[in-house]
Order: structure tokens, then C-alpha cells, then sequence
């Protein structure tokens, strides 16, 4: 509710002379009719808002939408842009890490490898050794029961000899003479079998 | 003129204008005309003039005005219909600021008058009818020939289609003017109450409380309607817009 100088000096006088009504008919300038239907001032109504509406029709759409949906668009784009290189270091991160691992799984085979290889080298060490030991062992042992074959050997042609000479000392002193040599060595094999 | 409820909606001429017997005074509906669009131009051109990434509380208002008519017109009339974003968006803009200026105590309401909501409406049916003349032809005209009516009803439906169509200028423009005016006017009853009844020393002091209560409630409201009121205007016309890029139902 604008309210000119002249008009509002004019309604003061409407008011004074007291035709206040809640209608406003009294009150019209322009002939009378309810101010939305009263028809004189279409015309100029119809121009400004031409005018206006134009105006603000032309400016938004060459100059603030454009600016908008620039400003969105770019918005759009850089959050794009930044998931893009999240994503991108995520997988960078994943390969360090699977890197890594495959780094571990190698040294922990390499480690495990150099034990093996090292226990395997201890045993064969010790196993030759103790191979070695038996056989010098085993030549001792061989030698000495050659020794105790050859000694008895030995004992054993001493003792047809001993016995040949004690037959012959008994068969002596029993008979009197000298018992046949060749008899006694035959006897005495048949003896010891 | 205190109690007047139809005062407000008076033209008054500010600077007198007539070119060939016609009246084409810059009035004070011309001044707050030039207020709404300064107001909307100004608010939208400065907010976004820092273009920030990280948008200011300012700035996300003109980008949620901008989404929220551009979503509303993809909802109704798909892609194609972005072809009308601008006519839309400076529609609902300016009916909004309108409004919104009208709510201020002395300020004029442009939207409050028939003559203006009806150029809008007009200006949104002309588009419908050159857009889908110009795109479709005749087959514009199978808007009104809706698919899959029995051969008999058609004469009918047809009938019935084109008065709808015809009322649609009718009903875009007489709801929005309505609707302002109607506000504007209750809003100045019952705040004249006030003034009336406390006139009539205390009791009547007493008893204007109700009358402000109401005035305060009332005011809430029409701040709710003066959304409403251009946010329906803007659907609106979606909606008959995507008419004219999809003539056939």
C-alpha cells in the first residue's frame, strides 16, 4: 500500500468528512471499480511488467543461470574428480600392501629354506661321520677277529701236534716202544673229528 | 483509510505517462515491479558472484532455488523440458519475490492483481501453444484426443479437454491473484480490529489481543502462501509445459 502525495492527501479529506466505508469505493481515484478489475490501469500494468519481467527473463538467462550451473557443474566435477583419486591412492595402497606381503611370504620361504638347508648339511655331516666311525670300527673289528681266527688256527695245528706227542708219550710209556707215527697222526685226526 | 481493507490494492500513478491516449504511468505496481526484480536479479547475481566451491549460506540459497525449479521441471516434463529452465526459473523467481515483497507493511503487492498473474499465465499458455505448434504441427491438436476413448465418447472428451485447456489461463492466473488478494485483505481486517477495539479504552485494549494473536498467526501463514502460491504457479506450468513437448497423453 504505496501511498502518494496526492492521494494520500485526498484520503485524509475522505476521511475528514467522515464517508469512511469498509467497501473503498469512496476512496477510488480512477472511477470507482475495485482497483484489481478496474481496467484504466491495465495498460500500464501490462507494460511495466513487460518491461520488468523481460528484463529479469533476459538477465537470468544470460547471466545468473549460466553462473549456476557453471558453479555446479564444477562442483560436481571436482567431487568426481576427488573420489577418482581417492579411489585411485585406495588402490595404490591396496598394491603397497599386497607388495608387502608378498615381500614377507618370500623372505619367511627364503628363511625357511636357508634352515632346511642347513639342518640338511648338519646331518649329512654327522651322518657321514658316524659312517666313517663304523667303518673304522668295523675294519678294527674284522681285524681283530682275523687275528683271533689266525691265533687259533694257530692253537688249533698246536694242539694235533701236542696230541700226536702226548699219544706217542702215552702209547711210550704203556707199551714200551715207539708207536707208529703215521697210525698216531691218523688217529689223532679221527679223534678231533 | 486505517480500516480500509481494499486500500492497498489502489494504483497510484508516480510518474504520469500517456502515449496515444493510452495510461502508461509508471504507477507504484511499475515501482515494486522494478523492486522484485532488482530484488530477485540483485540477491541472485551477488550471491553467486564469489562462484565458491564451498558454497556461503547465501549462495546455497540461490543454488537450491536453481536445483529445486530445475528438478521440479525434469520431474514433470523430463530433459527436453530443460529447454525451458529459464522461463520457469524467472517465472518462479519473480512471483515468489513478488509475494514475498507484498508481505512487507506498506509495500504493494504486484501479484494481487488479476491483470498481472493473468500475463503470466498467458505468457506460459502462449509458450505452450507456439512451442507445441512449432515442435509437433498439427499433431499438436492430439492433446485433446486422448488415446484409447470409444469412438462415440470421443466428440465429448474432446469437448471437455478443450474447455480444460482454455481454463487453465483462468485457473493458473485467478489462483495465484485470488489467493494474494484474499490473504491481504484478512490480514488488513484483523489487524484493523486491533486498532478498532483498542480504541474503546481498556476493555477494548483487553479484548485486541485476540484479533493480534490472529493477525501474528495470519502473518505466518500468508508467508506460507506466498511460497505456496508461486511454487504452485511454477508446477503449473511444468506440468503444461510438458504438454506441449509431449502432446499425446
Amino acid at each position: 500500500m504505496f501511498v502518494a502525495p496526492a492521494f494520500a492527501a485526498e484520503e485524509s479529506e475522505t476521511n475528514a468528512s467522515g464517508t469512511h466505508t469498509e467497501t473503498g469505493v469512496a476512496h477510488d481515484a480512477g472511477g470507482g471499480a475495485f482497483p484489481p478489475f478496474d481496467s484504466s490501469t491495465y495498460a500500464s500494468q501490462l507494460l511495466w511488467l513487460a518491461i520488468t519481467f523481460g528484463l529479469f527473463y533476459l538477465f537470468l538467462k544470460k547471466v545468473v543461470l549460466p553462473r549456476i550451473s557453471g558453479i555446479l557443474e564444477v562442483r560436481s566435477d571436482r567431487i568426481a574428480q576427488d573420489l577418482d583419486q581417492a579411489a585411485r591412492m585406495k588402490e595404490e595402497a591396496d598394491a603397497a600392501v599386497a607388495a608387502y606381503e608378498q615381500e614377507l611370504a618370500d623372505a619367511k620361504s627364503r628363511a625357511n629354506t636357508i634352515g632346511q638347508e642347513a639342518r640338511d648339511s648338519a646331518k649329512a655331516k654327522a651322518d657321514e661321520e658316524r659312517r666313517q666311525a663304523e667303518e673304522a670300527l668295523g675294519e678294527k673289528l674284522s681285524e681283530a677277529e682275523a687275528r683271533i681266527a689266525s691265533i687259533k688256527d694257530a692253537a688249533m695245528s698246536d694242539v694235533g701236534k701236542i696230541a700226536e706227542d702226548t699219544a706217542s708219550a702215552i702209547v711210550r710209556q704203556l707199551v714200551g716202544s715207539d708207536a707208529d707215527k703215521t697210525a698216531l697222526t691218523v688217529a689223532v685226526k679221527a679223534a678231533r673229528g | 483509510m486505517a480500516n480500509d481493507p481494499i486500500h492497498q490494492f489502489h494504483i497510484t500513478k508516480l510518474i504520469p505517462i500517456e502515449i496515444g491516449g493510452l495510461d502508461l504511468s509508471f504507477t507504484n505496481s511499475s515501482l515494486f515491479m522494478v523492486a522484485t526484480v532488482a530484488t530477485a536479479g540483485a540477491f541472485l547475481y551477488l550471491t553467486t558472484a564469489s562462484r565458491g566451491l564451498v558454497p556461503s549460506r547465501m549462495q546455497s540459497i540461490s543454488e537450491m532455488s536453481y536445483e529445486f525449479v530445475a528438478n521440479m521441471l525434469r520431474d514433470a516434463a523430463g530433459t527436453q523440458g530443460m529447454r525451458f529452465f529459464p522461463l520457469v526459473f524467472s517465472l518462479f523467481m519473480f512471483v515468489l519475490v513478488a509475494n514475498l515483497l507484498g508481505m512487507f507493511p506498506y509495500f504493494f503487492t504486484v501479484t494481487s492483481h488479476i491483470i498481472v498473474t493473468f500475463a503470466l499465465a498467458m505468457l506460459v499458455m502462449g509458450t505452450v501453444v507456439a512451442y507445441g505448434f512449432w515442435k509437433h504441427g498439427l499433431k499438436f491438436l492430439g492433446l485433446f484426443v486422448p488415446h484409447g476413448v470409444p469412438g462415440v465418447l470421443v466428440p465429448l472428451v474432446v469437448a471437455i479437454e478443450v474447455i480444460s485447456f482454455l481454463s487453465r489461463p483462468i485457473s493458473l492466473s485467478v489462483r495465484l491473484f485470488a489467493n494474494m488478494l484474499a490473504g491481504h485483505i484478512t490480514l488488513k481486517v484483523f489487524a484493523g480490529f486491533v486498532v478498532s477495539l483498542a480504541s474503546f479504552g481498556a476493555v477494548g485494549v483487553a479484548g485486541a489481543v485476540l484479533p493480534l494473536i490472529m493477525t501474528v498467526a495470519l502473518t505466518g501463514l500468508e508467508f506460507l502462501v506466498a511460497f505456496l502460491q508461486a511454487y504452485v504457479f511454477a508446477v503449473l506450468t511444468c506440468m503444461y509445459l510438458n504438454d506441449a513437448l509431449h502432446p499425446s497423453h
